[in-house]
């Protein structure tokens, strides 16, 4: 049985330096909750780590709103589909939140095939001085209870309690590559390669299908969905990307199957630009739509682009994230890193986006000033406190000191994930195995633009659970 | 005069020469390397990673490039010229059976949700479909051609494959799997065992159901056309059209 052990993870646990990385200690995906006061990480190995911000204190300034484990447990295990002999990959795929309604808080987190509702709560308290009970729990000798009283909840040790509430299974056959909950706070969606199921939050039976584009014909098959989410403030309105390039907006109160769009959103090709691996580099690998629901941010293999509602003929806004891999699109193709999906992000105030590439670098654009930054996410390069320095990757003609030719970029080092805090200038990126999270250095309450500086606020290693202050 | 026209018709000559052989150098480039990334794109197809599901994203990618390069050289005319000789047989039956291992392996895709819950379709008639592709495997590798089609066979076949790949996807079958492996130890799969059980001819057929479709003798077109005949009936009926 142990003959055919997953290559992958030989390979990985034959290696000595420190560099080397437990495949399943690789984050997958990042989301802060809606006040930013909890940040989630999935990672391959199907655990969750949930950090939480310590509030400022006058006492020590310098930790104001660090974040912390908050909590740590394994939402996904591998299994086994024993009637098509395939593994399951307990790869935590996306980390959704629920708004909070109550004490306690609430994520949803899928690998694959099923989707899990979590409820988190915290016990400070706890019940003292029962009658048949002792300290330690076992029961009393009767005859040496004289009198009775009442107990009492004294405080304890805080204790984070994580508990599965929901298990949403079966609902795919492909897999599943975005959840999202509805403004509704009753209704989310899932979508794998060729279906979108809307489910209801408290019902794990059922789920209606509202996106199908299976061909009747699998040899017909052209294009699959990548990404998708609801509208934040219209809870009939979503959105879905294709491998095509395309986005389409859906209406749910069109049809029950949505599968005519309300609108389609699609560049046209640019004839100039074309090779064999335009289709590949306009797949969208990530779609958001900003905070205020005017406009949506798409990512594709070299751009980013802001789109209007509004406007379906083209993108209002193209921001070029590595073009000089335009040329090496074919090495590229060759070991696979044209296939991988970087995720996009929005700041508060939707005047500034950010997205991963290589090289553990990662790119800013403001949009008002059409500036852009480009930085990088490394232990070398992140002294404590120091303010990032910003990098460059030369292209040919002249060169400075620290800049990183294209040929020595490391294909290997992929920021996919990135999340921003939803009021502050505060980040998180997720490079391979480690957790980054920067803060701008001159204001944490206002949105003004990161050429302040971005400092690093720590750096964390989710599976040792060990957070390295670098002070 | 005469020798000035030569000259001329000489340094002409050489100058169209070069031209057309820099233009050549181009084309052949150009088609050496289309050509090249066409069989990078068909061996990322056929590589299939046993234990997980391929990407679906990623395959369909591929496979559009795949069928954008195959255009291009179809309208060239150079699709045509790819003809499998004697000596570039073997190269094509090295694709045959590897996209037949891929297409083992990736016919497990496919299993439908749990019933009853909003999603109508029915895999009854598309998991029996499955014994009728993989029967019709080890009899293409007999006649060691994909040569039902006649003289557009090469687009045809490679129309095929990339088809083939792609029914795979939508067919489930537990019992093909379970002939596969009845003589395997280890629950996972052995490549070698697989390779064999589909080339060799002293093994039966995956699926003891058709028998009476396993190949018995490299036969005439003929035969293998009325055989095909047979399975499009038995298709028809599995379908109901």
């Amino acid at each position: 049985m142990g003959e055919d052990t997953d290559t992958r993870k030989i390979n990985h646990s034959f290696l000595r330096d420190h560099s080397y990385v437990t495949e399943a200690d690789i984050i997958s995906t990042v989301e802060f909750n809606h006040t930013g006061e909890l940040l989630a990480t999935g990672d391959k190995g199907g655990r969750v780590v949930i950090f939480q911000r310590e509030p400022e204190s006058k006492n020590a300034p310098h930790s104001q709103g660090e974040y912390d484990v908050y909590s740590t447990f394994q939402s996904h295990e591998p299994e086994f589909d024993y009637l098509k002999s395939l593994e399951i990959e307990e790869k935590i795929n996306k980390i959704k939140w629920l708004p909070q309604q109550n004490a306690a808080h609430s994520l949803l987190s899928t690998n694959d095939k099923t989707i899990k509702l979590w409820k988190i709560t915290e016990r400070d308290k706890r019940p003292e001085g029962y009658n048949l009970k002792d300290e330690e729990g076992k029961l009393k000798d009767l005859s040496t209870v004289t009198s009775l009283q009442v107990p009492v909840l004294k405080p304890m040790d805080l204790m984070v309690e994580v508990s599965p509430r929901r298990i949403f299974a079966n609902g795919h056959t492909y897999h599943i590559n975005s959840i999202s909950v509805n403004s509704d706070c009753e209704t989310y969606m899932s979508a794998d390669d060729l279906r979108i199921n809307l489910w209801h939050l408290a019902i794990t039976d059922r789920s209606f299908n509202i996106v199908d584009i299976k061909p009747a014909n699998m040899e017909d098959l052209t294009e699959v969905i990548t990404a998708s989410e609801f509208h934040p403030h219209h809870c009939n309105l979503f959105v879905y990307s294709s491998s095509k390039g395309s986005l389409r907006l859906c209406d749910m109160r069109a049809a029950a199957l949505c599968d005519k769009h309300s609108k389609l959103f699609e560049e046209p090709e640019d004839p100039s630009n074309r090779s064999f691996f335009s289709e590949i580099i306009s797949s969208v690998s990530d779609v958001k739509f900003s905070h205020s629901g005017r406009y949506m941010l798409t990512r594709d293999y070299l751009t980013v682009k802001v789109w209007d509602l509004n406007m379906e003929a083209r993108p209002i806004e193209t921001y070029q994230v590595h073009d000089y891999l335009r040329s090496k699109l074919c090495s590229l193709y060759e070991n696979d890193c044209i296939f991988d999906k970087f995720e996009c992000a929005w700041n508060g105030s939707d005047s500034v986006i950010m997205t991963g590439a290589y090289n553990n670098f990662f790119r800013m654009f403001d949009r008002n000033t059409k500036r852009d930054v480009t930085l990088e996410a490394s232990r070398e390069s992140s002294k404590p406190r120091a303010v990032l320095k910003p990098r460059r990757v030369c292209v040919g003609g002249k060169r400075r000191r620290d800049d990183i030719s294209v040929d020595s970029l490391d294909f290997t080092k992929k920021i996919l994930h990135t999340a921003w805090h939803p009021a502050e200038n505060i980040i998180a990126i997720a490079a391979t195995n480690n957790l980054y999270i920067f803060q701008d250095k001159y204001s944490q309450r206002t949105h003004q633009a990161l050429y302040g500086g971005l400092c690093t606020h720590h750096l964390i290693h989710p599976h040792s659970h060990l957070i390295k202050r670098i002070l | 005069m005469f020798a000035r026209g030569l000259k001329r018709k000489c340094v002409g000559h050489e100058e169209d020469v070069e031209g057309a052989l820099a233009g050549l150098k181009t084309v052949s480039s150009y088609s050496l390397q289309r050509q090249s990334l066409l069989d990078m794109s068909l061996v990322k197809l056929q590589l299939c990673h046993m234990l997980v599901e391929p990407n679906l994203c990623r395959s369909v990618l591929i496979a559009n490039t795949v069928r954008q390069i195959q255009e291009e050289m179809t309208q060239d005319g150079t699709w045509r010229a790819v003809a499998p000789q004697a000596a570039e047989r073997a190269p094509l039956d090295h694709l045959v059976s590897t996209e037949i291992l891929c297409r083992a392996a990736w016919g497990q895709e496919g299993a439908h949700p749990a019933p009853g819950l909003g999603d109508g379709h029915t895999q009854g008639p598309v998991s029996d479909l499955c014994p009728v592709t993989s029967a019709q495997a080890p009899r293409h590798l007999q006649s060691s051609a994909w040569e039902m089609d006649g003289p557009r066979e090469n687009r045809g076949s490679f129309h095929k494959s990339l088809d083939q790949i792609f029914e795979t996807l939508e067919t489930k079958n537990p019992s093909c799997m379970e002939e596969l492996f009845s003589d395997v130890d280890s629950p996972y799969y052995d490549l070698d065992t697989v390779l064999t059980g589909m080339m060799g001819g002293a093994r039966p057929g995956p699926c003891e159901g058709l028998e009476g479709l396993a190949p018995a003798t490299p036969g005439p077109s003929s035969s293998c056309k009325s055989d095909l005949g047979e399975l499009d009936h038995v298709v028809e009926i599995l379908v109901e059209t």
